[in-house]
């Protein structure tokens, strides 16, 4: 697979900002963002199953949506700020396990190689650094030591 | 400035020449005058660097009094890599299942699906409750 995820974790301002490409046009990508039934395909990992309780993914809309697997349980909600078709989506996000938390996302959608491929750009901002660190690092077991196979990446950001 | 030690470690490495100081401990410790040697600045510049480095926990000194070798704590710049790095691969399990679904669907679609019916009740569950 060519297409590779790439993050920045700003040092000035707490945000992420994450981007990844793909092979197909910008309005099938931003479709599997508006349709619930293909939203509740992709998001999130594998392992956990979504419920799209609500996904009016319109200006001025909102969401729900919960993951499960077993006996665990994730919900999730958020408004839709701004959508333009094709183009630009911007929303909040909050974990309800984290009801005080709230990140800001804007979801750029642009065109590349004559419309053929799309590049979107996501960028989360939350209003503190512990935020953006427990949004990031949650879930994440503590001790884990994966070496230096990133250094890389890190020192380019 | 943030007090805790990762936000800490993030905004050290935020300048060009400390992340270029790091690159190079990760191959051996150096002392002050090595680490200087190919930077155009003087000794006490790269030294205030170090001192931002150091409280950052990412690099220590040695005790040696003469040469005081900087060592590079890899356990925190493993840590800071581990998290985004974690972050990074959830994205990008989410985004390889979206090509899936990309892969599925017709390539002639319009960026909205098409105007609901409007529901009195807007929750539509599938499966049993929790």
């Amino acid at each position: 697979m060519s297409n590779t995820t790439e993050i920045h974790v700003d040092s000035e301002v707490p945000l992420v900002r994450i981007t990844r490409e793909f092979d197909h046009p910008v309005d099938k990508v931003f479709r599997a963002h508006t349709e619930p039934a293909l939203v509740a395909q992709w998001m999130g990992p594998r392992s956990l199953t979504n419920e799209m309780v609500r996904w009016d993914c319109e200006t001025g809309g909102g969401y729900v949506f919960v993951q499960r697997r077993g006996d665990e349980e994730y919900a999730f909600h958020g408004s839709f700020h701004d959508v333009v078709p094709g183009e630009l989506i911007v929303q909040t996000f909050t974990f309800d396990g984290m009801p005080e938390g709230v990140a800001l996302e804007k979801l750029r959608f642009e065109s590349l190689d004559g419309g053929t491929r799309t590049r979107l750009t996501t960028t989360s901002l939350v209003d503190s650094f512990e935020d953006r660190d427990a949004f990031v690092a949650g879930g994440m077991e503590t001790g884990v030591v994966e070496g230096y196979e990133r250094l890389d990446e890190l020192l380019d950001a | 400035m943030s007090a805790d030690p990762l936000s800490r470690a993030f905004a050290a490495l935020a300048d060009p020449t400390r992340r270029d100081l790091v690159a190079r401990l990760t191959v051996a410790d150096a002392t002050l005058t090595e680490l200087a040697e190919p930077y155009d600045v003087s000794l006490q510049a790269v030294s205030k660097h170090l001192r931002v480095l150091e409280d950052a926990g990412l690099v220590t000194r040695g005790r040696d009094a003469q040469k005081r070798p900087v060592h590079l704590e890899a356990e925190v710049l493993s840590l800071m890599t581990a998290w985004i790095e974690r972050y990074r691969r959830q994205a990008e399990e989410r985004y390889s299942r979206l090509d899936d679904v990309l892969a599925a669907m017709p390539d002639d679609v319009s960026p909205l699906p098409p105007p609901r019916a409007v529901s009195p009740n807007p929750r539509r569950t599938k499966g049993k409750q929790p």
